[in-house]
């Protein structure tokens, strides 16, 4: 019984830690979209964002 | 956890963007349009070879991305010094036939809007992390000042360390190759940031050691260098102002979001 705790418990805690690192890939995957994307429309639009930020641009 | 850290982002993200926003009209923006004037009359098509590198973020628009190559360049750097006409001209900003938004509001508006997505994102990132280091017993507790040195660890390595190499650029700046500059300022950012935590979360010598090597190695390669004998439009003073307007900002920024995000993660975890 506590061994069946104890493993719930560490499935648990290891789906929150991915969870948690998913979301730090999709942070990185929206910044990368506003800062880093090569569509002119998209850079047209972040234009000031990018330059504010140091994004590398132009 | 993966809804309460999206949750406390998107918060944290909407208010620390359009504060960012707010700072950047009265420091970079005048300052970024002021540029452009001098961009618009030199009639710089900066004609820079296409864009054939893959993009890094591979958003769902990839295929435009062979269309970036700006408006078809008269002679490069030709400094015209009649800066004095009417219509500065720089809502085309020569940046070819694509759509730009209208000076002005519409203007203002979309940069608020991107302002806001990368505060959401960088929130993302910031949130994240706050929640690996709890749950792996990095961090003892969570709170705005733990936010707040995440938050600062995050100003250090996307606008400090990047731009000793490459420093914020004002419209119509000689630059590198696109490409080369963009892996230069992602690897910087991301061996900064390894390098940070490591001299916070670990206590041996190998690790510090380690910690300054990665911190110190782009800037010992070396950020890609604008091509020789070109110089920036704008003038010199002009380009300091817009250096420290943008750290500031910056500063700002990563202190606001780094206590929002630590004091909304707080509230989750007590909650839970």
């Amino acid at each position: 019984m506590s061994i069946q705790t104890s493993v719930a418990g560490t499935s648990a805690k290891s789906t929150s830690l991915l969870q948690a690192v998913f979301a730090v890939a999709l942070g990185l995957f929206i910044v990368g979209f506003v800062g880093f994307s090569h569509a002119e429309v998209v850079h047209n639009a972040a234009h000031d964002t990018r330059h504010a930020n140091a994004f590398p641009c132009h | 956890m993966f809804r309460s850290i999206v949750f406390s982002a998107v918060m944290v993200g909407i208010v620390s963007g359009i504060a960012v926003s707010l700072i950047q009209m009265v420091g970079t923006t005048p300052l970024i349009l002021s540029a452009e004037t001098y961009e618009s009359a030199a009639s710089v098509g900066h004609d820079h070879a296409p864009a054939t590198e893959a993009p890094l973020a591979a958003p769902p628009v990839a295929e435009n991305s062979t269309s970036h190559s700006h408006a078809a360049g008269t002679a490069a750097h030709e400094h015209a010094q009649g800066h004095d006409q009417e219509g500065h001209d720089h809502g085309g900003h020569d940046h070819g036939a694509g759509w730009t938004p209208a000076d002005g509001l519409e203007r203002l508006s979309y940069t608020a809007a991107a302002n806001i997505l990368t505060a959401i994102g960088y929130a993302l990132v910031l949130s994240g992390l706050l929640a690996v280091a709890s749950q792996s017993g990095l961090a003892k507790t969570i709170d705005w000042r733990t936010g707040l040195f995440f938050g600062l660890a995050g100003f250090a390595s996307v606008m400090l360390a990047p731009m000793v190499g490459l420093p914020p650029e004002l419209p119509g700046s000689p630059a590198g190759d696109l490409g080369a500059r963009q892996i230069w300022w992602l690897s910087t950012a991301f061996a900064t940031a390894l390098g940070i935590a490591l001299l916070a979360f670990r206590r041996d010598a190998v690790s510090a050691v380690a910690a300054i090597a990665l911190i110190a190695a782009p800037h010992a390669i070396g950020a890609p260098l604008p091509p020789d004998g070109e110089h920036a439009l704008a003038p010199l003073g002009l380009e300091r102002q817009f250096i420290v307007a943008a750290t500031l900002t910056s500063l700002l920024f990563w202190a606001l979001l780094g206590s929002l995000s630590g004091l909304l993660m707080q509230r989750f975890e007590a909650a839970r």
